[in-house]
């Protein structure tokens, strides 16, 4: 039993990232414009926290440099797109490639280190959320599980609610949604379609900022070249397979992640009947199966009809 | 005037680069991990140093930024007048034969792996042989009996490291169970530290109480998840006991520096020769590493089986199965 919780612990800590991500990259993608570039935008708030909070010696310090790093190169990748009707994806994938080349090259310059940031102290991270029944937690699996994490998984909890509301309920929303669907009937009632469309960048830029700073703050303690690894690119499929609705993401996100837990403590375990199989194959089922149950549980993926056709206002 | 005053200008400079490429130029180049990754590259650079230091002649170094890089980088030192190219990594095998091929009068230097061509030399270690010492270090030092193994890339040469390492453990004490766990498959997985302590913190969930990492910048982040658990890390390669002082056990050293600034040296006396050159405890290519950050983890019977092994090892007693040689290890 304790190894289920061990696992459910897991889970939780690696799909926190990714949930922030694929959230961000709904906004992104809702009000129509691709965003491949979660990563780099990871990648800039994961340095610049690493930056700053060491440098201030606060992880809240360095969560506001996180996001704020996240939403100007979201506002980069805005002005490409949006301001001057570029081609999304090669905006992306090229924001991706200056933030991984700029990122090391800074951080030698300012730090001495070669590509990587200093190790951040103790009091410069996000560590486990201190309860008055701490004691308590500690001692028990199932409670630490779910309540023995630090605070930006549980600021993540509450993103999921905020965007699945705002998304569906809000005014914002549905001004979001329909500048995804249809820019030009949007912007005949009214609506100031680039408006919004910069205000859904900022946000994913906000969001995937918590997410970059999650991953040096919480995680890891130390930013090093390129160390998203790959995260938002995973976060942009479950996206994709979630068909861009918040809980799909959220849950192909934490699927990925639960069957990676479980990956991670099978590799070089022997299994019933079938004996030891090679690690590649252990590695590879938290793909294949998040793919897979995706694939066949959601259905065909409908993106939003506008999606990475810039707008220009009609005369 | 301002004419003649380029043209004297544009002399001097072809009489500078003419003399220089009558001296001794030798250049290292470093791969994705980086110059500084406290580990790998970060040795080389050391080496290099040391022999700039000794010899007062300057070195040109190259960094790659992605896999694609390889070659080119490797062509344009070979063609700006450098006599001997040291790559650090085995990444870089195919690339170095390649180019090697294509520039004869240069020589070229693999460090961590085997590579074909009349102009190359190669450096290979007996990881096996370290990381029976740290895994020694890990049986007697684990509580729970259970130590780890985190490895990078899953290639045969980061399991020699694993291999040696449960080797060492089981010879400190018959009953340690020893769990491994490869970070994945592609050069990514050297650079991924959130995963390197997501692997970690699973390996403490199921008991291990000591954790060895080779896995470049990946290990930063195992290193720095036994720390925040209140468990013993080993680091790998360069000496890491001082990144989290009291929480690291020991470090696997791969004298990459030695190895570099022999390379080095052999260019500049011209003694330099093509071939493979294997480098174990005897030679000073591998060794376990104890300072003032982990004094107080050792203690005296530790310390003294572990130098017995390291003397029965050099003496050829104790013999440590190298994984590579059969694709398979004796302990699992």
């Amino acid at each position: 039993m304790d190894s289920f919780f061990s696992v459910l612990d897991a889970t939780i800590r690696v799909a926190t990232p990714l949930v922030l991500a694929a959230l961000a990259g709904l906004f992104s993608e809702r009000s129509g414009i691709v965003d491949l570039a979660l990563e780099g935008k990871m990648l800039a708030a994961a340095f610049a926290a690493a930056c700053v909070a060491y440098m201030m010696q606060s992880p809240w310090a360095g969560l506001a440099a996180g996001m704020a790093a996240g939403v100007m190169v979201a506002l980069l990748h805005g002005i490409v797109s949006i301001g001057y009707n570029g081609n999304q994806l090669i905006s992306g994938v090229a924001l991706n490639m200056m933030v991984s080349g700029l990122t090391p090259v800074l951080a030698l310059a300012w730090f001495q280190q070669g590509g990587r940031t200093p190790t951040l102290d103790d009091a410069a991270r996000f560590r486990s959320v201190e309860l008055p029944v701490a004691d308590a937690i500690a001692a028990s699996a199932p409670l630490k599980a779910l309540f023995g994490h630090n605070i930006l998984v549980y600021l993540a909890v509450l993103v999921i609610m905020a965007v699945s509301w705002v998304v569906y309920k809000s005014r914002f929303g549905l001004r979001l949604r329909a500048v995804g669907e249809n820019p030009h009937a949007a912007d005949a009632a009214g609506i100031n379609v680039k408006l919004v469309r910069y205000l859904a960048q900022s946000i994913s830029g906000a969001l995937c900022g918590v997410a970059g700073a999650y991953l040096v703050l919480a995680q890891t303690g130390a930013f090093i070249q390129d160390m998203t690894a790959g995260k938002g690119y995973l976060a942009l499929a479950a996206l994709i397979f979630g068909k861009w609705r918040p809980w799909a993401a959220v849950s192909g996100c934490l699927l990925f992640a639960f069957t990676d837990a479980i990956q991670i403590r099978l590799q070089g375990s022997e299994l019933p009947l079938i004996g030891s199989i090679p690690d590649a194959f252990i590695q590879a089922i938290p793909y294949v199966l998040t793919v897979v149950l995706l694939a066949g549980f959601m259905g065909r993926a409908v993106a939003p009809k506008a999606i990475g056709v810039p707008f220009v206002k009609s005369r | 005037m301002q004419i003649s005053k380029k043209r004297g200008i544009a002399a001097a400079v072809m009489l500078m680069t003419a003399s220089a490429s009558w001296a001794f130029v030798p250049a290292v180049v470093y791969d994705q991990a980086g110059k500084f990754d406290k580990s790998f590259n970060e040795a080389a650079y050391t080496g290099a140093e040391r022999f700039k230091k000794a010899t007062g002649i300057a070195y040109r170094e190259a960094q790659i930024a992605n896999e694609a890089q390889k070659e080119q980088v490797l062509r344009n030192l070979a063609r700006r007048n450098v006599d001997l190219i040291v790559a650090v990594g085995f990444s870089f095998t195919q690339a170095v034969q390649t180019v090697a091929a294509e520039f004869p009068k240069v020589k070229f230097a693999v460090v961590d792996d085997a590579a074909k061509g009349a102009n190359v030399q190669s450096i290979v270690f007996k990881e096996q042989e370290g990381s029976y010492l740290v895994g020694m270090a890990a049986g007697m030092a684990s509580k729970s009996k259970k130590v780890g193994f985190i490895g990078g890339m899953d290639v045969p040469l980061i399991r020699a490291f694993g291999c040696g390492y449960a080797q060492g453990a089981r010879a400190a004490d018959k009953k340690v169970e020893v769990i491994t766990n490869m970070t994945g498959t592609t050069p990514q997985a050297f650079n991924d530290p959130a995963r390197g302590g997501e692997l970690a913190r699973s390996q403490f969930d199921r008991g291990v109480d000591v954790v060895f990492h080779a896995a470049g910048g990946t290990g930063m982040g195992v290193l720095q998840a036994a720390k925040d658990k209140n468990k013993l890390g080993i680091g790998v390669d360069s000496n890491q006991n001082h990144l989290f002082p009291g929480f690291v056990l020991t470090s696997m050293l791969k004298r990459v520096d030695n190895a570099v600034y022999d390379i080095f040296m052999a260019g500049k006396n011209n003694t330099w020769k093509p071939g493979i050159v294997t480098m174990g405890l005897k030679e000073g290519g591998v060794d376990w590493a104890v300072d003032a950050n982990n004094r107080k983890l050792i203690s005296k019977d530790m310390e003294a089986r572990i130098t017995q092994a390291r003397k029965d090892i050099v003496a050829g007693k104790i013999k440590v199965v190298d994984y590579r040689a059969g694709n398979s290890c004796p302990v699992q």
